[in-house]
């Protein structure tokens, strides 16, 4: 069931509106990547207030711990050790989870009615109990977040802490950072605040600093701060230029449009032709010749 | 049964294969239909709800196309084109407005049936194979992405041929007097058989004649 005090821009698999009497502010969080330390005080505060407790898993060698995000582990820190200019080692570590597109791709691809919602304030949420396990939201993410549980077959990621911002409360990773690297509020305050991180960086050398806030998917409601802007491949493989895959809409709404066409046409074809043919039959005097 | 002379048009094992088919493939689009367009969605309450159809579902399609593969194989000597069925094909017209008289002799299936039947091959072969790349949870998480991505859309757009070859099917069934009998009851009249499909009722004359009636 959707939050009361959140209201509804879209639901998954609904043709008529959703409830939004309500104008709501628009949220975000900004997640400063030149200011983590990648300490996962996130990913701990993540486990704590949505109960999470994933498997202990096996020491892959590097600091992602756990290794991949799961239907329990609704954010991980993703740590790169890469050399943006010859001789010159970085280490880029990033909060990777939902980003909770203005366009989402799961929500466009999932056939369950209210198993996807998107709030007005700009997030996207899973409600399991209408979920029917397809997997479909995972093949509409450009990002790879969803996961299905192997538990109750039913799919997981980041809420963006929607109980808590349902009751005027920031994310519990943001609440948890130490450094101040999550900032949440509203996204046009966002904006600009990050104007001054992206100047800054700029001014420290960071010549390709900016944002990332990607058109393809209408903007996000997670955004970076990335020191190489430019380059966001570098951060643990942030897609350049993420938008729904193209044979994602040919299957959701080109699709959808050909069948109803075609199906009516089929029917309608059928109806006409016994109207106006009459039905194929022998008549008696034939049948007699035998 | 009917006061004329009758020949057996489909045994009764292409008989039972045939409705087995049917009953699957009925059940296959209904519980499949819901997760192709929210219209469709109350569909899946016929199974228990959208969870129980996407449990299904697969597995209804899985021994559809088995049971598909079994029927082809029965009546795949009867579907081979022949050059009389392009003759036929140029009387299309004709046909589809009752106009027998000009029509030329074809065999046991019009050109029609043999085409519909290889449609229906590939795309069961189509949804088959790109079913299995969706099947959740046993092989889906198999495939990238990019492959379920392509595997949604071919299933779509198959589903989308094989549901209008499906109506057509039905629709010619009811439109050809006799012909839901001849898989009711398997029987057609004589001049059924020679009005619909002239090469084959001399053939099957003639054997009768040769040998002593296996009914």
């Amino acid at each position: 069931m959707a939050l009361q005090s959140l209201d509804i821009k879209r639901r998954s698999a609904t043709t008529t509106p959703s409830p939004r009497v309500r104008a709501t502010l628009e949220i975000a969080k900004l997640i400063d990547l030149s200011k983590c330390i990648g300490c996962k005080a996130c990913q701990v505060a993540c486990m704590e207030w949505n109960d999470l407790r994933d498997v202990v898993g096996t020491n892959k060698g590097v600091y992602d711990n756990p290794a991949d995000l799961s239907a329990r582990s609704w954010t991980v820190m993703r740590y790169a050790e890469v050399e943006p200019a010859p001789g010159r080692l970085e280490w880029l570590i990033r909060k990777d989870g939902c980003m909770h597109c203005s366009d989402p791709g799961c929500l466009k691809s999932c056939p369950a009615p209210g198993a996807i919602i998107q709030y007005n304030n700009g997030i996207v949420d899973f409600h399991q109990e209408a979920c029917v396990g397809c997997g479909y939201c995972i093949i509409g993410c450009p990002f790879n977040i969803p996961r299905l549980s192997a538990t109750d077959n039913k799919a997981y990621k980041c809420t963006l802490c929607s109980d808590r911002v349902a009751v005027g409360r920031e994310p519990a990773c943001a609440k948890a950072c130490p450094t101040g690297a999550i900032l949440f509020g509203s996204k046009e305050d966002l904006l600009e605040h990050s104007g001054g991180r992206i100047a800054d960086l700029k001014e420290r050398g960071y010549r390709n600093a900016g944002l990332y806030n990607p058109s393809g998917v209408g903007g996000t409601h997670v955004m970076y701060v990335l020191h190489h802007a430019d380059r966001p491949e570098l951060y643990s493989g942030l897609p350049r230029d993420p938008g729904i895959s193209p044979l994602v809409v040919l299957w959701k709404e080109i699709a959808k449009t050909v069948m109803g066409i075609g199906l009516g046409a089929a029917i309608v074809g059928g109806i006409v032709h016994f109207l106006t043919q009459g039905p194929n039959e022998i008549n008696e005097e034939e049948e007699e010749t035998l | 049964m009917s006061r004329h002379p009758m020949i057996l048009r489909h045994s009764s094992g292409e008989r039972l294969n045939h409705w087995l088919v049917a009953i699957l493939f009925i059940l296959t689009a209904l519980s499949g239909l819901g997760f192709f367009h929210p219209v469709f969605y109350w569909l899946t309450g016929l199974f228990g709800g959208g969870t129980w159809a996407r449990i299904l579902h697969p597995f209804f399609g899985a021994i559809l196309a088995l049971c598909f593969l079994v029927l082809v194989a029965r009546v795949w000597k009867d579907n081979r084109i022949t050059s009389a069925d392009w003759q036929w094909f140029k009387h299309l017209g004709e046909f589809l407005r009752n106009r027998p008289a000009d029509i030329p002799a074809i065999g046991k299936y019009n050109l029609g049936q043999k085409l519909l039947t290889r449609v229906l091959l590939l795309c069961m072969l189509l949804l088959l194979a790109s079913g299995i790349l969706l099947w959740q949870p046993w092989f889906a998480p198999g495939f990238s992405i990019d492959m379920r991505r392509i595997a949604a859309v071919v299933h779509a757009f198959t589903a989308f041929v094989i549901l209008i070859s499906f109506i057509v099917h039905v629709y010619a069934a009811y439109w050809t007097r006799g012909a839901i009998r001849s898989m009711t009851r398997g029987w057609v009249t004589a001049a059924w058989a020679r009005h619909h499909s002239a090469l084959w009722y001399e053939k099957m004359t003639k054997t009768a004649h040769k040998e002593p009636s296996k009914t």
